[in-house]
């Protein structure tokens, strides 16, 4: 059951086609996110399904409404907005209520409904206070419980995030997960941040140049990225990609980076990549797929590839080194102690198994 | 010590400053109450009384019991209903400007050109024109013109107010259950207050002050009280007394609404001038 289905949706600003035909379903009860760069068409999705933006021509259907024209008010629909879009004029409390009054919801109900969105929240002790004299990360929860406090159809949530410090954002992401977990709620969020749209989504749904790139469960477009803007777009430090041709070696096929680097391709992937003998290729690897050679026989489609550190960058629980492959600077994601500064030489295992091959020509990942 | 001393110094010497700049623009003020509580004697005396001997009220006491003072309370009308109607129809075309970009680029200018017409180009045309719509003398008359020539104002100062309201704010409300008018009376009105309030001040003193107007489309039945002073201009003699007091009678409604709203008026001025 699809609980928002939008067909062949199309949204100009002037000149610009911002949305260029969206088909999206999204099904009950799911937290889906929009993630894109920005101009990407997300936040203009999210507004037309809102009905802030009218769609130039297509239909969006809510439940089995079809609410292409209607008005936000009729669409029942609540939203939480990148500036929290709450009045410095009411306190908190009202701020909450707002949408309950606006509803005409019995004012007998109002105050335990408001009570119950701000425990959810931890803002109980807040109520009386006016926005101003609140922190950013204060100011969210309290646009967050003006949304849920309503038992809207669909909640939407436009980078609801982006105006928070790191730290906090941390804290919101998990504290916004566990909210559809307990309200059960279909929504939908939009932000520009793969990691908000890997950690919180059910379903992605990747937006490039008002058109979905790929949709699926975050580890689906992960593991298995349909184009290349999609596998560089997903993943931090982003996928290495690396200009390489497909030859035949030893038997079978290798992907060839430079005369010091051929990586034979394992077995269960020489078919799908037969009809590439000889071609120039894109080889997209991903960090973690390079590591510090073990002691000992390397495993199946796993190439030893001796090179040296040119950049350090610990994190703490991991070392990013920087080292030339090919024609590229590729990033390995090592175990923190394996390097210590630039210069020095390390052999690298480079595991062929999780790579992606992608068609030059087309930018599309070669399955 | 040194340093505490030249600090004290300078404080002083500002509040000198202070004390002296608006004594200056005060003094005005000062000598038109004094002069409406003289004798007559008094007011020509040289040099000047300061104070008059005893304070006279019998130029307030003919005005009210002539029925001039009437006057004051026509001016009232006409610069409140005026202001009622220009704030209502301004706010609402400044939204729309704002908000659904009425007219493309140019409306809003063209608009604010419409202030800047002089008073005296349109006065007669629209003296002809009330004659034959038989306006002359009543106070909607007078409400209309004011409003028009107020509107302009109006719609360029709430466009600015508006304008800096964060459209999430508006937005929010719409999904949240509001309708555009009830988005415009919980939202839209709240956050511009202090403009509001500073725009009707000026609207209304505009209005208020206004001569030129009032003295050709009045006679007697709605003469505001600017055009009431110039009756005590004589041909053999002015009556300063009753000019004052009649003076000091338009000022005070002025004085007291603005000591109200001051707190508005200094906000939404300063409102205006942050967005630059």
């Amino acid at each position: 059951m699809s609980d928002v289905r939008i067909t062949a949706l199309h949204k100009y600003y002037g000149n610009v086609h911002a949305v260029k035909g969206i088909d999206l379903e999204i099904p009950a009860g799911e937290f889906t996110v929009l993630v894109g760069q920005s101009g990407c068409g997300k936040s203009t999705l999210l507004r037309t399904i809102a009905g802030l933006e009218d769609a130039d021509s297509g239909t969006v259907e809510i439940g089995t409404d079809d609410v292409t024209d209607a008005a936000p008010r009729h669409r029942d629909i609540a939203m939480v907005f990148q500036n929290y879009a709450l009045y410095p004029f009411m306190t908190v409390y009202d701020n909450i209520a707002f949408g309950l009054r606006a509803r005409k919801t019995p004012s007998i109900e109002i105050e335990p409904k408001v009570r119950r969105a701000a425990q959810m929240l931890a803002i109980d002790h807040l109520l009386e206070r006016y926005p101003r004299q609140l922190s950013g990360g204060q100011l969210q929860r309290v646009a967050i419980g003006r949304a849920i406090v309503r038992n809207a159809r669909l909640y939407l949530f436009d980078e609801p995030l982006s105006n928070l410090d790191a730290q906090l954002r941390d804290e919101m992401r998990g504290e916004i997960k566990r909210l559809h977990l307990e309200l059960g709620k279909t929504m939908i969020y939009v932000t520009h941040d793969q990691i908000e749209a890997m950690t919180m989504a059910d379903r992605i749904v990747l937006l490039r140049d008002g058109q979905i790139e790929q949709q699926g469960t975050p580890l689906d477009l992960y593991e298995r990225p349909a184009t290349r803007y999609v596998a560089g777009f997903l993943g931090s430090p982003s996928m290495n990609f690396v200009n390489a041709q497909i030859v035949a070696w030893d038997g079978g096929l290798a992907v060839r980076v430079d005369e010091r680097a051929i990586l034979p391709v394992p077995a269960a992937r020489q078919d799908t990549l037969a009809a590439w003998n000889g071609k120039a290729i894109v080889l997209g690897l991903r960090p973690e797929h390079l590591s510090r050679a073990p002691a000992g026989e390397a495993r199946e489609g796993v190439t030893r590839h001796a090179t040296t550190i040119a950049l350090v960058q610990p994190t703490g629980a991991r070392t990013y080194a920087t080292f030339r492959l090919g024609d590229a600077e590729a990033i390995a994601e090592l175990q923190a102690h394996d390097v210590s500064q630039p210069g020095e030489p390390i052999e690298l295992a480079i595991d062929m198994n999780r790579a992606v091959v992608i068609d030059p020509s087309t930018d599309r990942v070669v399955q | 010590m040194k340093r505490r001393q030249r600090r004290r110094l300078t404080a002083t010497l500002r509040l000198a400053a202070a004390i002296a700049i608006t004594g200056f623009f005060l003094f005005p003020v000062y000598w038109l109450f004094m002069i409406s509580l003289k004798t007559a004697d008094e007011i020509y005396s040289y040099p000047p009384t300061w104070w008059p001997a005893h304070l006279q009220f019998n130029s307030y006491a003919v005005l009210f019991k002539d029925g001039d003072a009437t006057t004051v309370w026509n001016s009232f009308v006409v610069a409140g209903g005026s202001t009622v109607l220009a704030m209502f129809l301004g706010t609402l075309c400044a939204y729309s400007l704002a908000r659904f970009r009425t007219g493309g680029e140019n409306l809003a200018n063209w608009i604010i050109s419409q202030r800047m017409v002089p008073p005296i180009a349109v006065v007669f045309p629209v003296f002809l024109l009330y004659v034959w719509l038989k306006l002359v003398d009543t106070y909607v008359g007078l409400i209309l013109l004011y409003t028009a020539f107020n509107l302009p104002y109006v719609i360029w100062m709430m466009r600015g107010y508006v304008n800096d309201i964060p459209k999430a704010l508006e937005e929010s409300a719409l999904v949240d259950g509001c309708t555009r008018w009830q988005v415009l009376w919980k939202v839209v009105f709240p956050m511009c207050r202090a403009g509001l309030f500073a725009t009707a001040i000026f609207t209304f003193v505009f209005a208020w002050n206004d001569f030129i107007f009032a003295l050709v489309l009045t006679r007697t039945e709605v003469a505001t009280y600017t055009v009431q002073v110039t009756h005590y201009f004589g041909g053999q003699s002015n009556f300063w007394a009753k000019i004052s007091a009649m003076s000091v009678l338009g000022t005070v409604p002025i004085f007291v609404i603005v000591g109200f709203m001051q707190r508005y008026l200094v906000r939404g001025i300063s409102l205006g001038a942050v967005k630059g």
